[in-house]
């Protein structure tokens, strides 16, 4: 992990690997149990994951408020570091980053991978497209995220613990209200001029997968990806097959 | 040391029916208003006696729960304000960082500080955890959204000269121009809730009275003295009248009676921990190590005892409560006793924030409560 600055925010980022490159934006928890899909992207990219601003224990300069803040932070990034060809990975509250980014500027990307992303609103005003988990009770929280899996939270150490918090708290920071979605999104979908691939757990209770093939309607070039056997973050839960996807839709 | 009533107007016939969780996602179904009308009533009724037995009035505000069918603080204060010609009032309080109308605060205090003629004190208060979710209140940018409600208000409160404008990073208005003005100049006295000694030395930086809830005989004190402390750093005083602390009082004409109508308003306390436990902890309302502490350890609510021992406060009994400091009770002379020793244990209390009513009490016990406590403890009180 080495941390540099771009457009005067400390970044913590992990450069990982060799290939062709890969911006893989984070989603908002359980970073440590991402860490083998992290080391499986490296296998075949040169992958450069930043930690978002606040999710890594910092707080963000005040104008920093929302995802279209950090959209253009990760644009800045790409710059600075001048990577071109870029595939764009985004899961869950990442991949809400991801389309944000790509509906203002695709032009150092190849294409846009997005695991179960947040972010647009589909539906009407009195339906969740994305399961409000914070008045939810663990146990739902859990179903509602893994399909097979079951994380113990007794089981985190206390770094994993707080980073859990930390996570959470974030996750609010950037996306409470309107909940976990920016409202003018949606309407910006068709400036999206890379090749898209939604990759989705068949089991999600987090953003259901026929939000995902309603989303993936919505998108110029989209193929959608359904992953059995996997709830939100089929990079956990289905790691080989969750690669298998990324390799395919490279071309790979 | 001055008194105060404060009641929750509890939806207390639902308890039942409820079970485990008397907030956020409760049907109002189980709400019955021809009940609740008689029950608003009765309240009123009580806190409108005060105005006759020297007893000033504390109301407070709650969302979607039936431990507490106030919504609106500034709702029965304004009744109250008409009703009552002589005691104080306050709104203890006005959840701020969860009201996304700061000027409709200000306008509200001002309006009821004239009505009253010039008897309001103003809380201004974080909100317990539920309450992020019904005003849908971000729970990361809370502080700093109070502080900026805070700020805003006070100003809004004492500029006397037309408009301003406000352009924050929470709150934006073009013309910030509140009428009436208040009737205490420069405004009313403000006051805040704390449950820390962190939070007590925000109040004691700015010199605000502060109101302690239910922190009992061992965290109290170190609560005063983090007050204390920040006031003196600030090169303030800090007089006795700016300690507040919030106890369930059960007076009676033996200890017997005084326990027993204890007992019932602590039904009051007992029910508070009756909230689904993903409620508890908004994402960043408290810091991320005491989450990540609880994450960890979600165990149940313990009040400590002297002893060093503690018990869950859904099931305390009296006497648990009465050692913890969180209750007051027994006949005139021993409520007078427990007062006094709490006074000089956390180095002079000037507010005693008496909850005479709450929980299962009756109508008619507690107005014997609060007659027998004007008449036989009041009086005593003062010379503290």
């Amino acid at each position: 992990m080495k941390r540099i600055s771009v457009a005067g925010i400390e970044l913590d980022i992990d450069i990982r690997g060799n290939g062709p490159p890969m911006l893989y934006l984070h989603p908002e928890h359980y970073a440590h149990l991402h860490e083998p899909f992290i080391n499986k992207l490296a296998e075949h990219w040169r992958v450069f994951v930043p930690r978002h601003p606040g999710f890594d224990g910092r707080w963000p300069p005040s104008q920093f408020q929302n995802v279209g803040d950090l959209s253009y932070l990760y644009l800045d990034l790409l710059d600075q570091i001048d990577l071109v060809e870029v595939t764009l990975l985004g899961a869950s509250f990442g991949g809400w980053i991801s389309l944000e980014m790509a509906v203002r500027n695709t032009t150092r990307l190849k294409s846009l991978e997005l695991i179960a992303p947040l972010g647009v609103k589909l539906g009407d005003r009195e339906k969740f497209d994305f399961a409000d988990l914070s008045a939810l009770p663990d146990d739902e929280v859990a179903s509602a995220l893994f399909s097979e899996t079951f994380v113990d939270l007794g089981k985190f150490n206390e770094t994993q613990l707080l980073g859990v918090a930390q996570d959470r708290q974030f996750l609010a920071y950037y996306g409470w209200k309107p909940h976990l979605h920016n409202p003018s999104l949606a309407y910006w979908l068709h400036r999206i001029d890379v090749p898209i691939r939604l990759i989705w757990g068949q089991n999600d209770g987090y953003v259901k997968s026929d939000y995902g093939l309603y989303l993936a309607e919505r998108l110029r070039d989209a193929e959608f990806c359904a992953i059995p056997g996997a709830g939100h973050y089929p990079q956990i839960e289905k790691l080989d097959e969750t690669i298998s996807a990324l390799l395919v839709a490279a071309g790979g | 040391m001055k008194v105060w009533h404060f009641s929750e107007m509890a939806y207390h016939p639902a308890w039942e029916e409820l079970g485990a969780s008397l907030r956020n996602t409760i049907p109002s179904s189980v709400y019955d208003p021809k009940v609740g009308a008689d029950l608003y009533h009765r309240y009123l009724d009580e806190w409108a006696l005060c105005d006759e037995l020297g007893i000033n009035i504390m109301v407070n505000e709650h969302h979607t729960t039936a431990t507490c069918a106030t919504s609106v603080c500034t709702i029965p204060m304004a009744i109250l304000a008409r009703e009552t010609k002589k005691v104080r009032l306050l709104c203890l309080g006005m959840p701020i960082a969860n009201r996304m109308d700061a000027v409709r605060v200000a306008e509200e205090y001002a309006m009821l500080d004239v009505i009253s003629r010039g008897r309001l004190e103003m809380g201004f208060v974080k909100g317990a955890p539920f309450e992020v979710w019904p005003a849908n209140s971000n729970p990361a940018t809370l502080m700093e959204r109070f502080w900026e409600a805070h700020d805003l208000i006070l100003k809004a409160l004492t500029t006397h000269d037309g408009p301003f404008n406000w352009e924050g990073k929470h709150f934006h208005y073009r013309q910030v121009n509140v009428w009436p003005r208040p009737y205490q100049f420069p405004h009313p006295p403000i006051w805040m809730t704390v449950m820390s000694p962190g939070s007590a030395a925000e109040a004691g930086s700015r010199g605000y009275s502060i109101a302690s809830l239910n922190t009992g005989y061992l965290r109290t004190p170190e609560i005063f003295e983090g007050y204390r402390k920040a006031a003196t750093d600030a090169g303030r005083e800090a007089p006795t009248e700016r300690f507040g602390y919030l106890a369930i009082v059960g007076v009676g004409d033996t200890d017997e009676e005084g326990k027993r109508r204890a007992d019932q308003i602590l039904d009051y306390s007992r029910t508070t921990p009756r909230a689904a436990s993903q409620f508890w902890f908004p994402p960043g309302y408290t810091s991320n190590e005491i989450t990540a502490q609880m994450l960890h350890n979600r165990g149940p609510n313990m009040i400590p005892l002297r002893n060093g021992g503690q018990f869950e406060m859904q099931f305390g009994t009296v006497d648990e409560f009465i050692d913890a400091g969180v209750a007051f009770a027994g006949t005139p002379d021993t409520v007078f006793e427990q007062i006094k020793e709490f006074h000089q244990h956390v180095g002079g209390l000037g507010q005693l924030l008496m909850m005479a009513q709450g929980g299962h009490i009756s109508h008619d016990d507690t107005v014997s409560n609060l007659r027998l406590f004007s008449k036989e403890v009041l009086p005593r009180l003062s010379d503290l």
